[in-house]
């Protein structure tokens, strides 16, 4: 990119607290047009409280959001140019799916032949035209979820707010849908701002991930900066499969540290600016591979506890010596050795797999 | 925020998840035939008997009844029939009187029922038993109490007054406006409680999803919260305009013998000496079929309200 984006919503040190529960604790961040991004968190995190103070449903105890520069604490729902996705759908359910998919558009005024007009593209664009003149009690799930997106974009909203819209789908259909979702993202150039606690669902659609914990940003950034270098050992945790691994540091020099594991195996790798003391190295399955003899970089000696079958891989459980229980995902083709368990190996990686965690 | 990921539509009850035993109904059914049955026929073969001058009937087929009620045929009876006005003046009075009745309740009803069901949880139930207290006394002695508050030197002119918003005593009493007023008394729990159970069923996510979709409170309201609520308001309407269709208290004590309603048409019928019987039971059943008809219309209208099933 070479000119800045644009932003289009900054949440700017926002608390959000219910009497003496405090659910938000002061966050930040912006979120820039045309992009989607997502908020990812476990249950209980916020991360529908974000939203909703976002959209106006809940107002803000301390802090400012901000819209295209605008500050929107004051507005009311209905005036900002926000539109949303409930988790439930919220369909009228007195109203045909056309009716539904129009109604945005009569309240802002458009007459009812515009409003249907632009309602009826929008269901065309959610491949539901043919269902337009039924009530949603005689839709399934997932053509309710589709009226429910093609309800919100149809008043053409410059922020998109989507709360778990997929949670209640099957996994099938989920999937199918978050391709349609991206895509129509991707049509509409509307900025997106999406919700899951579905950390699988955050990389595969998002630009940006807002990682949250307990009302905190823990970590913000693309979904590959996000798995490949995640900041503390929630993000490492939460953000796909890892191993974490109990170190002490004994020596730090030109950013570079020396960490012992538990059994007095020392590795060294890169360094945060405070290393000292105990930490935790963060090392993904799958960037490990396994050797009956010291291969060169990184060599740890463990030993086969199981192997268990996942389909395309196979997940090796070893005891280091002395140390933690690690995992390794081999890749089942036919040109991996498979170790039995008992087998002596050693466990193999770069020093750039590990990540040094301080919290 | 409650309800599940699909939108919930209440289909009838498959026949053969309930089983109808037979002998179980027959309380139900008995209870049907004693009450209503059985009342309603007597009422039907009385309007087509001859009355007996001191009250009670001969048992001889008649049509006198509805031909008073309909036609007048002169002082001796022997002109040719011309409509008789007196009596469907009566009705006509009593029906609007009854919806004007059932308009206030509802414009009074309505928002003290959505504002009982927005309470938090463990309120509601105070709120409902005082709107309920009133109505733990006796009809007679509010209606009473009610005239007595209207009166020309009573509290509510004497307030006024000393208020100075009038000068003079304003005239209330024995006015339509009384009748109303004393009606809407009457009956405004009804308006209320079915409202107020509507209201409360109805999920506020869909308010949201309106003011996120552009809608003004307002049109939130008329778009989305009354349709919704709608079966409640219909119910709220037929049980406060049924009863008050066929009240005297009120139109007596407080409407004077100007505004006269079929009540206590039907009321003086059966009362001493003076009564007709079999009028008083024709009226019945004319009422009865417009109640009939009344709730034909509602019902059909709350069908209309749910939609296709
Ligand atoms: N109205 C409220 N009053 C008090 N506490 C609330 C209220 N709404 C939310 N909370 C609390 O705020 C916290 C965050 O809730 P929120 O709904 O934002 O979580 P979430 O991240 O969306 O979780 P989920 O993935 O389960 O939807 C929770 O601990 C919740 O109990
Ligand atoms: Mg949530």
């Amino acid at each position: 990119m070479s000119q800045v984006a644009e932003i289009a919503v900054d949440v700017q040190n926002a608390v959000k607290r219910y009497g003496d529960f405090t659910a938000l604790k002061s966050i930040s961040l912006g979120v820039y047009h045309n992009e989607f991004f997502t908020l990812l968190g476990p249950s209980g995190c916020g991360k529908t409280t974000l939203l909703r103070m976002i959209a106006g449903f809940e107002d803000v105890t301390e802090g400012a959001i901000f819209l295209f520069g605008t500050e929107i604490d004051a507005l009311p729902p209905n005036k900002r140019p926000v539109n949303t996705v409930f988790q439930n759908y919220a369909l009228f359910p007195h109203m045909t799916v056309l009716e539904n998919a129009s109604f945005g558009l009569e309240m802002l005024g458009k007459s009812r032949a515009e409003a249907k007009a632009r309602a009826g593209e929008m269901l065309e664009l959610v491949q539901l035209s043919q269902f337009a003149s039924r009530k949603p009690a005689q839709l399934s799930g997932g053509q309710q979820q589709r009226v429910a997106l093609a309800r919100a974009l149809a008043p053409s909203p410059k922020v998109l707010l989507l709360d778990e819209p997929l949670s209640a789908l099957d996994l099938k259909l989920r999937k199918a849908m978050q391709i349609e979702l991206k895509h129509i993202q991707r049509e509409t150039g509307i900025t997106f701002i999406f919700v899951t606690h579905d950390q699988e669902e955050a990389l595969t659609m998002s630009d940006r991930i807002a990682v949250m914990s307990a009302g905190e940003l823990q970590q913000l950034g693309a979904p590959r900066e996000i798995y490949e270098h995640p900041q503390n050992r929630f993000v490492a945790d939460f953000i796909g499969e890892t191993n974490l691994i109990e170190v002490t540091i004994s020596e730090v020099a030109d950013g570079r540290a020396k960490c012992r594991i538990g059994g007095g195996h020392v590795i060294e790798c890169d360094a945060p600016g405070q290393a000292s003391g105990s930490a935790c190295l963060s090392v993904r399955p799958e960037r490990m591979v396994l050797s009956a003899g010291n291969a060169s970089g990184i060599a740890v000696p463990a030993r086969v506890v199981e192997n268990i079958f996942v389909g395309t891989d196979i997940a090796t459980w070893l005891k280091v010596d002395g140390g933690p229980e690690i995992s390794v995902r081999i890749s089942n083709s036919a040109r991996s050795t498979i170790f039995e368990p008992g087998a002596n190996v050693f466990v193999n990686f770069e020093a750039g797999a590990a990540r040094l965690l301080m919290d | 925020m409650a309800g599940g990921g699909v939108q919930k539509g209440r289909g009838p009850v498959s026949e053969t998840y309930a089983p109808v035993r037979y002998p179980l109904l027959v309380p139900a059914w008995a209870v049907l035939l004693v009450f209503v049955a059985a009342p309603v026929a007597m009422m039907l073969v009385y309007s087509f008997l001859t009355k007996e001058f001191r009250g009670g009937v001969i048992w001889e087929f008649s049509l006198a009844a509805y031909d008073q009620f309909f036609f007048d045929r002169g002082l001796f009876g022997d002109e040719p029939p011309r409509i008789e006005w007196t009596y469907i003046t009566i009705f006509w009075r009593s029906i609007w009187q009854a919806g004007l009745a059932t308009l206030l309740s509802l414009l009074i009803g309505f928002p003290t029922a959505y504002f009982i069901a927005t309470r938090p949880k463990d309120t509601r139930a105070i709120w409902v038993f005082l709107i309920t207290i009133p109505y733990w006394v006796n009809l007679l002695i509010r209606t009473v109490s009610m005239r007595f508050l209207l009166r020309e030197q009573g509290p509510l002119n004497d307030t006024l007054l000393a208020l100075g918003v009038l000068d003079e005593p304003l005239r209330l009493i024995n006015t339509n406006l009384a009748v109303q007023l004393g009606l809407f008394y009457s009956y405004l729990p009804f308006m209320v409680l079915p409202i107020y159970a509507a209201v409360e069923r109805y999920n506020f996510t869909y308010s949201e999803a309106a003011a996120d979709l552009y809608a003004t409170k307002w049109a939130t309201l008329r778009r989305v919260v009354l349709p919704a609520v709608k079966p409640g308001v219909i119910a709220g309407c037929i049980l406060v305009f049924v009863p008050s269709l066929g009240a005297f208290l009120a139109p007596d004590l407080l409407g004077g013998a100007k505004n006269f309603m079929i009540g206590s048409l039907i009321e003086e019928q059966f009362k001493g000496n003076a009564g007709n019987w079999p009028f008083g039971a024709a009226a019945s059943m004319i009422l009865l079929t417009l109640v009939l008809i009344a709730l034909l219309v509602a019902t059909s209208l709350q069908r209309r309200a749910e939609g296709p099933r």
